[in-house]
Order: structure tokens, then sequence, then C-alpha cells
């Protein structure tokens, strides 16, 4: 008989510039992220606020591979719970949204109020004196968990742990005020959709946090020198690694370094929109930033394109597939002009985005293209090893920065 | 209608073929291209997946996908039936559809990538054209990245 063994996975001694690939694709590694990191001291966007804006309004969503509950109840306060039935473990809700006095599990009834508390087990004394539970059964003691939730200018995090610090604290003063800088007003769910990615979903946060890549795989960017990494632009990372923010300025760029580099994104003199109107930008945040990604470790990321603004929830499927929940908003006082802008910038933007399509495919290929070399590592050295802010987007600081965070949950 | 059939038709061929040059012409000067999802449509969000306005966005596109954005080599093959035709005026028809899209790789593998409706202003002379297109999918979910129109 054949003995199943697998090497001890060890981390390659160059340290922070190398990411062995088995990262990607050990299933206990993804079992145990699971528990230290999305299940642990780390806050999760769960949901925008605009989406539960009424009372007893809820959205169903996840907290990694945990379905969660967001609900907020009838005094306006907003809770979240394990979408999970005491009783039996069935899903609580199943709608993906909605409004609702209470929550009835629909497999034997049990109710439960906006905050995941059980309310009431169905016959729980039985009838006429016959059947029901013991005076002192406890059902509750199978509770689903509920967790810590922070409202943060219209975006709703979570977390199950205790442990974890403030919000604000966790984000650190280094990407906190670059989140702030984008909801600055109440906000408008324009629309939501799903990119299935065919990938483990650390390809899709070092796609995220990788500011050399952009121009580079993105051509639509560089074509129209939208984005070139010769234009001013910086990238801030949080002290832990964690946390990352990139943004461009609109000035246009004149220069050929990618002519004389001999780039495949490179332009043409032939080649520009017959139709340029969805790349028209009004400077809306009054800072002349064309592009900003924003990261929050582990799984969410808020983009400004243009006048395009859209959360993005990270949900990881299995060691090989993600779900990227894209939820596009502007701003509750648009007028019909940047709303329409918003909607033609929606192009940019998704999985048909002229300047997102290619993330999914790139990231899948890397998940293809080391399945047979778990013990191969990638070589992530632009602009040395260290991780922290600075003003060039040549670097993979906030790739390393990634990796800095992920290890050290993982205490790998 | 005969020629609203045949004017679904050479659509999809056309995608099929990869004649995605031919694609803008399918619309008039003014055509509007928009492909949403039922959820978005259902909650009444304007949130497009695609929306081009007149053909020179439809050209635009299709010069991106050219030579600008990098997908790996995919094939499509529409198959459209139970094509409704409602008259709006003289010259004038609605049309609703309804649409799946099997996507063929490179290496043979085979999905139904997209089911829905289209939801169609056709306007008949000279030529029969669209003057809106409205593609609705079924699904919210989208598998890698949406590259060849649907």
């Amino acid at each position: 008989m054949l003995e199943r063994s697998r090497p001890a996975r060890s981390w390659p001694p160059e340290g922070a510039t190398r990411v062995p690939y088995w990262v990607y694709q050990d299933e206990d590694v993804y079992d145990e992220e699971q528990k230290r990191i999305f299940l642990g001291p780390t806050w999760s966007y769960l949901c925008l606020e605009a989406e539960i804006a009424e009372p007893q309004s809820f959205v169903t969503t996840f907290l990694g591979g945990m379905p969660v509950v967001v609900a907020r109840d009838a005094a306006g306060k907003i809770h979240a719970f394990e979408n999970r039935c005491a009783h039996r473990g069935a899903l609580i809700c199943m709608q993906a949204r909605g409004k609702a006095e209470r929550f009835s599990c629909i497999y034997h009834n049990w109710t439960y109020d906006h905050a995941g508390n059980l309310l009431n087990v169905a016959f729980r004394k039985g009838i006429a004196g016959k059947g029901g539970m013991a005076p002192d059964a406890k059902p509750e003691s199978q509770a689903p968990k509920q967790l810590r939730v922070h409202a943060f200018q219209g975006l709703v995090f979570g977390t199950l742990s205790k442990s974890a610090p403030a919000f604000e604290d966790y984000v650190g003063p280094e990407v906190l005020p670059r989140l702030k800088r984008v909801l600055i007003k109440p906000l408008k769910v324009l629309g939501s959709y799903t990119q299935v990615l065919p990938n483990n979903w650390k390809l899709y946060m070092d796609n995220v946090k990788d500011t050399y890549h952009a121009s580079l795989l993105h051509v639509f960017f560089t074509r129209f020198r939208i984005n070139r990494l010769t234009q001013e632009g910086g990238v801030f990372v949080s002290k832990d690694g964690a946390h990352h923010c990139t943004y461009t300025k609109m000035v246009e760029d004149k220069g050929d370094a990618y002519e004389q580099g001999g780039m495949r994104s490179a332009s043409s003199s032939s080649f520009s929109l017959e139709n340029p109107e969805l790349l028209h930008q009004v400077d809306e945040l009054g800072d002349a930033v064309s592009i900003q990604i924003l990261s929050l470790f582990p799984g969410f990321v808020l983009h400004q394109i243009r006048n395009s603004l859209a959360a993005r929830q990270v949900v990881p499927k299995g060691i090989d597939r993600t779900e990227l929940n894209w939820t596009l908003f502007g701003f509750a006082d648009d007028d019909e002009a940047m709303t329409r802008r918003r909607l033609l910038q929606a192009n940019l933007v998704g999985p048909a985005g002229y300047i997102s399509m290619e993330d999914g495919a790139a990231t899948g290929f890397v998940q293809r293209g080391v399945a047979a070399s778990p013990d191969r590592a990638s070589v992530i050295e632009m602009g040395g090893d260290k991780v922290g802010s600075g003003d060039s987007r040549i670097t993979e600081t906030a790739v390393r920065g990634l990796w800095k965070a992920w290890r050290s949950h993982m205490g790998l | 209608m005969k020629e609203v059939e045949q004017l679904h038709a050479r659509y999809a061929h056309a995608l099929d073929e990869d004649r995605l040059e031919d694609w803008p012409n399918f619309f008039t000067e003014n055509g509007v291209y928009r492909i949403a999802t039922a959820e978005n449509e259902a909650r009444g969000l304007p949130l497009p997946v695609v929306y081009c306005e007149g053909r020179k966005m439809l050209r635009d596109r299709v010069q991106s996908l050219r030579h600008a954005n990098i997908y790996e080599p995919q094939r499509y093959r529409h198959i459209v039936s139970s094509v409704l035709i409602e008259a709006a005026g003289k010259d004038h028809v609605r049309s609703t559809s309804s649409f799946l899209v099997v996507r063929i790789m490179e290496n043979g593998e085979t999905m139904l990538f997209a089911s829905g409706r289209y939801v169609d202003r056709i306007v008949l002379a000279p030529e029969p054209q669209y003057e809106e297109r409205i593609v609705i999918c079924d699904s919210r979910r989208f598998d890698t990245l949406l590259a060849i129109p649907l």
C-alpha cells in the first residue's frame, strides 16, 4: 500500500522576497487560514450600510467560509450573526436580502431576532403535556455565533474575535485616511455582480497589492495613458503589512518610457478611442487623484477608478476558487450627469472591465502554472526586500506586506 | 417576423465566428447595447456589466478586445430561441428572446457560460438593426471574465 505523506512545509530561507506555491495549494493551509485569519482577529467587510438602510432589513453574506446574516433591528442598530440554526444547523435565512420582523428557520421554525438571539423553539413545551423538551434543555448552547460589527463611513465590517483591535486601529494611520478620502458622503448602491475566479483567494489579493503589474498587464491603461508608472503616484502600506493603498494622479503622461522599453502595452499612434466619453473624470474628491486602489486584510478592496467607486469582497470557496463580489456605488446626492458618468465608467471594471478583466485570467494562470511545483516560489524583489510606503509603484512592497501579515497570523 | 429572427441569427453567427468587427453594424448609429443582470434589474438598480451608447463605443470595445485586453483564446456558441415579436410602430418592433451562450476554451473545456434574454428595440428600414439591445443575464455570476460580447 502506498503511504500518503507530504513533506513538512517551510518558508524559503530568502524570507520576505519569496512566496512558496504550496500556500495556494494545500488543503490544510486553507483550513487553518479560515480559523486563524477569517474567523480570527481580523475585520472582514460584510456589506454596505446602504444595503440595509431600512429598519428590519437584512442581507446574507460571508465571513470567510461562514455564512452570515447582517441585519438592522427596529431601533436601527446593525447586527451580524452566523447563518446557522442552533437546532440542526440549517441556514436561518435563505434569501439574499429583504425585510423581516424576525428570522424563522424553515426546517423546524425556530425563530431569532435581528441580533441572532434564539427567541422561540417550536413546541418547546410539547402539546397538552406530551412531547417537547425537558425543562432544563439548553438549545441556546448551540446558538449561532454573533459578530462584533463596526460601521465605518457606510461600510459594514465584522469580526468574531473579542481580541481584534478597534477597527480604526486595525487599519492604522497609513491607510485609514485613504479610506476616509473616498467615503465622504452617504452612499447609494448602483448594483452588484460576482466574478468567479479560478484561483486561490490570496492570488487575487496579491494581484490587487501588486502596483507593478497594473500598467503592464492592463494594456488598456497604458495604451490610453490612463495609468503609467511614469505618472505621479505612490503606495501606502500599514506597519504590519496587512493593508495597502496605491494612487495615481490625473496628470497626462507624455513620456515614452513604455515605447522605449518595447513593452507590449506601449501605444501606437493609430490607437485611440473613437468615443472617449467614458474616460471623462470629474475631480469630485478634489485632490486630482485618478485611480486609488485600497485593500484591507484579509479580503476587502475599495476602488476609485476615475468616478467609478466600488467595494470588492473576496470570498474564498476552496483552494482554487474565489468569488469576487463587486458592489458599485455612488453618492446619495449624485445628479443625473454623475450617475450617467459612473454607469459609463462601469465599463472599466468588473468581469468585462476594460482595465480589470485580465486579473481573473492572470491569477488563474498562476494557479495552473504552479500545479506541479509546490516547493518552488515566487520572486518578489521589485523595490528590494522591505515592506513600507513610498512614491514609486515599480515595487512589490505591498505584496511583501500581505505575506508578512499572513505569516504572522498563520505562525509560519 | 422572419426578418427579426434573421437579424438575431446573423448577430449570433457573427459573434460565434469571431467577426467582432461586424458586431457594431448590427446597431443603428446611436444604438444602445447593455449587459445587465436579472437581479439588478429586479432591484431597479442601473449597473451595467457592459454599456455602449452608439457605434463608436461599440467599435471601441472591439478595438480594445483586439488590441488591448488579454484573455485566453475562447469561442462562444449562441443558441437563440423563443423569439417574441411585438409591433411597436410602423417601422419599429420590440422583440424578446431567450439565449444560451456556451463557452469553448482552446483545450476543449466547454461550459454553459450565460443564459438570459435579449430585450430589443429594432428599426426595420432601411434594414433591420438594433436601436437598443439589452442583454439580461439570468445569473449574477460570471466565470473568470466576459470578453466577447453576449
